[in-house]
C-alpha cells in the first residue's frame, strides 16, 4: 500500500515565549488517507489551529516545530525548505481559514487575489489563469462569476467570501486542504452549504480533508476519522462513529455531554466543570486530571496513548470502556 | 462623485468665508502699518493723505467689505511696500515654495518608506532599532538648527552644495523652476531635506505601525497560504493597505509643509513664499499678509479634497460609499 496523502507523526510546536515554553502542540499523531475528512477537535486553545498552521509551515516566531514528522507522500515537511514549501502550499497543500471576513485582502480585486495563486504555481498565461479562477468561482456555486471576479471583497456576504476562499484554495486542485473552522462564522444554513460542498468536491477530486472544528455535530456528520485534541494532545482518536457513540476518554464524554441536545430535554446542561490549564505551566501527567471525575492518583503519570478497541485509541488509564449512555 | 464633490465645494466656500474673517481680524490686530511705512518726519497732512490711500481710514467692519468685495472679484489687495498686487507677489514666489515642498514630500517618501518598511517586517533587528531611535530624532530636532547644521557640514566645511538662493533656473509657463537643473537640484537638495525630516519620520513610523498591523491580519496569512512569493505579499498585500493611512498623512501635512516652510526658507534664504511672509510681517505689509493666508487656507481645502479623492481610489470601500 502506497504512502497515506498526511500523516503527522510525533507533532510537537513550541512557542518559545519570555514566559517559558508553550507546548501549543505536543506530540499530536494522525493520517489521513486521500479523499478522507479528518476531523480536529477540541476546544479554544488545545493546539488545533497550530497543528494546521504547522501542516502548512506557516508558524511564526517564537513558534516552530521542534519535533515529529509531517509526511505528506512520504516527504516530510517539516524538515523542507521554504522555498520547496513554499511551492507546495496552495498548490498540493492548501488552508481554508476560520474567518471570511478577514482572509480576503480588503483592497485588492477578486480577479487579482484568484489570478496570483494560479501564477504562483503555474505557467499559464493571465487569460488562462482568469479562465481558471472563474472555473473554480462557478464551481463553489457563485452566479455570475465573471462579474463577481471584477468586485472586492467587502460586496460579498460572508457566506459568499468563504466560498471565495474555498475556490481559491481549489484552484490547483490540492492533494490536502486544512479547514480551520470554516464555518463557524457563517450562519447555520450557509454552513449546511459549505459543508455539503465541501463533501462533495473531496470525493470528486480525492482530496484529504483535515477539517478543524470545536463542533462536534460538524463532525459528525462529515468527517470519517477523529482526533480529539487537548491542551496540545491528542486525547483520542478514531473512526468517527466509534468515537462519538462509545467515548473512552473522559474528555470526549464531556464534550459529546456539553452538546445541547434534544433527547435529554428539560434536563440542564452538562458541563466539564473547570477551564483548559494554562500550556504554560501544565501539570505533570494527564493534563485533564483537575476537571476529569474519573481522576486518580496514578493520573500524575502521563498516560500513554494505547488502543483499546480497533482503531480506537486513547490517552487515558482508565477509560470508559463500558457502554456510555451519551 | 458630483454631488459628493458639489457638497464639498460648498463647504469650502463657508470655510474660506469665515477664515477670511479670522484673518482679517488677526492681521488687524498685529499693529498699525502707518507707524512702520510712514516716515517719522511726515506731518500731519501728509499723514492723512496716505491713510486715506491705503483706506486705513474706514471702520474696521467697512474695511473688511471691501476687501471682501475686491476678493470675490480677484483682487486681494496691492502691498504696501512694494506698491504691487499683493496676488502676483505671492504667486510669484509659489513655485519656489512649491519646489521645495514636493521635494520635501518626494524625499521623505523615498526615504521613509523603504526604512519603515524594514523595520516593520524586521522589528526585532538591531538596524530597525537604530532607525526608530534615529527617528526621534527627526521629530524632536528644531528644524531652524538642523539646517544650520546641514549648511556648516555640507557648505562651509565640505564645500559640496550651496546654502543660499535657488541657483539657475528655467522658465516654464511663465513660471520660474529650478528642479530641471543640475545647478538648481544642487540648490534644493540641502533645503528640501532640512524641511523633509520631520516628515520622513513621520512616514517611518507610520509604515512601521502600518506593517506591523496589517502583518498580523489574516489575509496576509492567507496570502502566504496560498504560497505568493514573500515579495509579492508584501509589495502588493501588506503595501497597499499601508499606503492609505500614509497617503492620508502626507497629504495632510502637505499643506503644512508649505505653511511652515517658513523657516527653512529663511534659514537657507530661499526666495519663496515663506521668506515673503516673514519680511511683510516685519514691515506690516498687510494686504500681502492677509493674501498669503488665504491662499494657504485654499490650499488646505484643496489638499483636503485630493487627499479624499486619492483616499477613493486606494480604497475600494470609501469610494463604493462615494456612489451610493
Amino acid at each position: 500500500m502506497s504512502a497515506p496523502t498526511l500523516e503527522v507523526r510525533n507533532l510537537r510546536t513550541h512557542f518559545f515565549t519570555r514566559g517559558g515554553v508553550v507546548k501549543a502542540v505536543d506530540d499530536v499523531s494522525f493520517t489521513v488517507e486521500a479523499g478522507k475528512v479528518m476531523g480536529l477537535v477540541g476546544e479554544s486553545g488545545s493546539g488545533k489551529t497550530v497543528t494546521g498552521f504547522s501542516i502548512l509551515g506557516l508558524v511564526d516566531a517564537p513558534g516552530r516545530i521542534a519535533g515529529g514528522q509531517i509526511l505528506f507522500k512520504g516527504r516530510d515537511l517539516a524538515t523542507l525548505p521554504e522555498a520547496e514549501m513554499r511551492g507546495l502550499r496552495g498548490n498540493r497543500i492548501a488552508m481554508i481559514f476560520q474567518d471570511p471576513m478577514m482572509t480576503l485582502n480588503p483592497v485588492l480585486r477578486i480577479d487579482t487575489q484568484m489570478i496570483e495563486t494560479v501564477l504562483a504555481h503555474a505557467k499559464v498565461s493571465r487569460e488562462e489563469a482568469r479562465q481558471r479562477s472563474r472555473d473554480a468561482l462557478g464551481q463553489v456555486g457563485i452566479p455570475s462569476p465573471d462579474e463577481r471576479l471584477k468586485a472586492y471583497p467587502h460586496q460579498f456576504s460572508g457566506g459568499m467570501r468563504q466560498r471565495v476562499a474555498i475556490a481559491i484554495a481549489l484552484l490547483h486542485k490540492p492533494d490536502v486542504i486544512v479547514a480551520d473552522e470554516p464555518t463557524t462564522a457563517l450562519d447555520v444554513t450557509i454552513q449546511g452549504q459549505i459543508l455539503a460542498e465541501a463533501q462533495k468536491l473531496c470525493a470528486q477530486f480525492g482530496t484529504a480533508l483535515v477539517w478543524i472544528t470545536h463542533d462536534l455535530s460538524v463532525v459528525a456528520g462529515l468527517a470519517d476519522d477523529i482526533a480529539v485534541m487537548y491542551a496540545g494532545k491528542v486525547v483520542e482518536s478514531g473512526p468517527v462513529t466509534q468515537v462519538l457513540d462509545a467515548p473512552l476518554h473522559p474528555y470526549t464524554l464531556g464534550l459529546i455531554g456539553s452538546v445541547p441536545s434534544r433527547n435529554r430535554r428539560g434536563e440542564p446542561l452538562r458541563q466539564i466543570p473547570g477551564m483548559t490549564p494554562s500550556l504554560l505551566n501544565l501539570p505533570a501527567g494527564c493534563a485533564f486530571r483537575s476537571r476529569c471525575p474519573r481522576a486518580e492518583p496514578g493520573c500524575a503519570e502521563p498516560p500513554p496513548m494505547a488502543e483499546y478497541r480497533p482503531g480506537q485509541h486513547a490517552r487515558c488509564i482508565h477509560p470508559h470502556q463500558e457502554a456510555v449512555a451519551a | 462623485m458630483t454631488a459628493f464633490l458639489l457638497r464639498r465645494l460648498i463647504q469650502a466656500a463657508a470655510v474660506v468665508l469665515v477664515m477670511s474673517l479670522l484673518v482679517f481680524l488677526g492681521v488687524f490686530a498685529v499693529g498699525d502699518p502707518i507707524e512702520i511705512l510712514i516716515s517719522p518726519e511726515a506731518d500731519q497732512f501728509e499723514r492723512e493723505r496716505a491713510v486715506k490711500a491705503l483706506g486705513l481710514d474706514l471702520p474696521l467692519w467697512q474695511q473688511y467689505l471691501v476687501f471682501l468685495g475686491n476678493a470675490l472679484r480677484g483682487d486681494l489687495g496691492r502691498s504696501f511696500v512694494f506698491n504691487e498686487p499683493a496676488l502676483k507677489l505671492i504667486l510669484e514666489r509659489m513655485p519656489a515654495t512649491l519646489e521645495l515642498a514636493i521635494g520635501a514630500t518626494v524625499a521623505a517618501l523615498i526615504i521613509g518608506l523603504p526604512l519603515g518598511l524594514y523595520a516593520g517586517l524586521k522589528p526585532n533587528s538591531p538596524v530597525s532599532k537604530g532607525i526608530m531611535a534615529t527617528s526621534i530624532l527627526g521629530f524632536s530636532l528644531p528644524t531652524f538648527w538642523v539646517g544650520l547644521m546641514l549648511i556648516m557640514v555640507f557648505a562651509v566645511q565640505l564645500g559640496w552644495l550651496p546654502s543660499t538662493g535657488r541657483g539657475e533656473t528655467v522658465t516654464i509657463l511663465g513660471m520660474r523652476w529650478s528642479f530641471l537643473t543640475s545647478d538648481g537640484i544642487a540648490h534644493l537638495i540641502m533645503p528640501a531635506l532640512n524641511l523633509a525630516l520631520f516628515k520622513i519620520s513621520l512616514v517611518i513610523r507610520l509604515t512601521r505601525a502600518g506593517v506591523r498591523e496589517t502583518m498580523l491580519m489574516d489575509y496576509v496569512k492567507f496570502a502566504r497560504a496560498k504560497g505568493l512569493s514573500p515579495a509579492r505579499v508584501t509589495f502588493v498585500h501588506v503595501f497597499k493597505n499601508i499606503l492609505i493611512p500614509v497617503v492620508t498623512v502626507v497629504g495632510l501635512e502637505f499643506g503644512g509643509t508649505i505653511a511652515f516652510s517658513v523657516v527653512t526658507e529663511s534659514v537657507f534664504a530661499w526666495p519663496g513664499m515663506g521668506k515673503l511672509i516673514i519680511d511683510s510681517i516685519n514691515v506690516l505689509d498687510r494686504p500681502v499678509m492677509v493674501a498669503y493666508l488665504m491662499m494657504i487656507v485654499l490650499l488646505f481645502i484643496t489638499i483636503n479634497l485630493v487627499v479624499d479623492i486619492t483616499y477613493s481610489l486606494l480604497d475600494p470601500r470609501v469610494r463604493l460609499e462615494g456612489k451610493q
